[in-house]
């Protein structure tokens, strides 16, 4: 198994910070259109990070003019530029779910305590 | 030259390409084989290379076989698979055949044992729908009709029934070589392939 692990390892981006349920990121992503390359930069709260190796990914949720809006991003793709932790938020889960059924203040972390 | 090599089914990961689209790969360790036999047209009737793969303690081997290495002057192997080659003169017995065969981009064949269901019922076997569960239903998981009546009076050939599932020779065509690593001895080849892990799979340049 461990000559996988080395594969998965020269693929593995190692130079993102850390991120756990309940940091607000910022991810900047590198998208293509019609030839043309941009960077989008969408920011929320982690709600999840789940998986191992190539395979970890983490969700991002954030309200977008009103509507709730989740985008899954894996920690290995190429086409994520940078992620900057914009502020860490004291969650006592592993998965924010319930974030999904709260809007507005009832939706706020509070800071995490050093 | 030979075209093909014998290797050993790793396992799946994933990597991702330039574009940041995902690749499923399977891991196969493949070689060094030895060529152990050469059978040629003038002697044998068709042209192919016998290829050693794994290598096997000598006390190990049975005594007919072991006369069989002895013959061609190699280390004994696990495993013996014969490959046709056009070209026969290029080969030369107790030559090595290593992973270097293939470059990424290549169009392999991978044929491998598949891993064995038992005995499977219809659902599992080739697909069928099942029967509702409750509203009275006895019809589970059942074939249900295997036929008409009087005629034709009998179940038509062919028709799909249960019975042993897997654990049987199967070649999944025409799949990339993604990658090779000849410090490892270790080909990527996109997709799937039969078997479980750790067992045997031949691998054969496709063109």
């Amino acid at each position: 198994m461990n000559r996988i692990q080395m594969i998965e390892k020269e693929h593995m981006r190692l130079d993102l910070p850390e991120i756990k349920p309940g940091y607000t990121v910022k991810v900047y992503q590198r998208i293509t259109e019609e030839g043309k390359e941009r960077i989008q930069i969408f920011q929320g709260v982690v709600i999840k990070v789940r998986g191992s190796g190539t395979g970890a990914t983490f969700t991002v949720r954030k309200i977008s003019y009103g509507v709730g809006v989740e985008k899954v991003f894996p920690f290995s793709s190429p086409t994520v530029e940078k992620v900057e932790v914009v502020s860490k938020g004291r969650v006592r889960r592993a998965k924010l779910y319930y974030l999904r059924a709260l809007r507005g203040k009832a939706a706020r972390l509070a800071e995490k305590k050093h | 030259m030979v075209g093909g090599i014998l290797a050993k089914k790793l396992g799946m990961t994933r990597i991702f390409a330039e574009d940041g689209n995902v690749v499923p790969v399977t891991v196969l360790e493949a070689g060094p084989c030895t060529v152990v036999q050469k059978k040629t047209v003038e002697k044998d009737g068709y042209n192919a290379v016998q290829l050693g793969f794994m290598p096997k303690k000598k006390s190990r081997v049975p005594k007919p076989l072991l006369g069989h290495f002895e013959k061609a002057g190699t280390p004994c192997f696990y495993h013996l698979r014969e490959f046709k080659v056009s070209n026969i003169e290029a080969v030369e017995v107790g030559q090595q055949v290593t992973v270097e065969e293939f470059q990424p981009g290549d169009v392999v064949d991978v044929t491998g044992t598949s891993k064995g269901r038992g005995f499977a019922g219809v659902i599992k076997r080739h697909g069928f729908k099942r029967g509702p569960e409750t509203h009275g239903s006895r019809n589970h998981r059942r074939p249900k009709s295997i036929g008409c009546c009087t005629f034709p009076g009998r179940v038509i050939k062919g028709k799909r029934m249960p019975g042993h599932m897997g654990n049987k020779r199967v070649t999944i065509k025409n799949l990339k070589v993604v990658d090779v690593r000849p410090e490892h001895n270790l080909i990527l080849v996109k997709g799937a392939v039969p078997g479980s892990r750790n067992s045997l799979v031949i691998i054969k340049k496709v063109g």
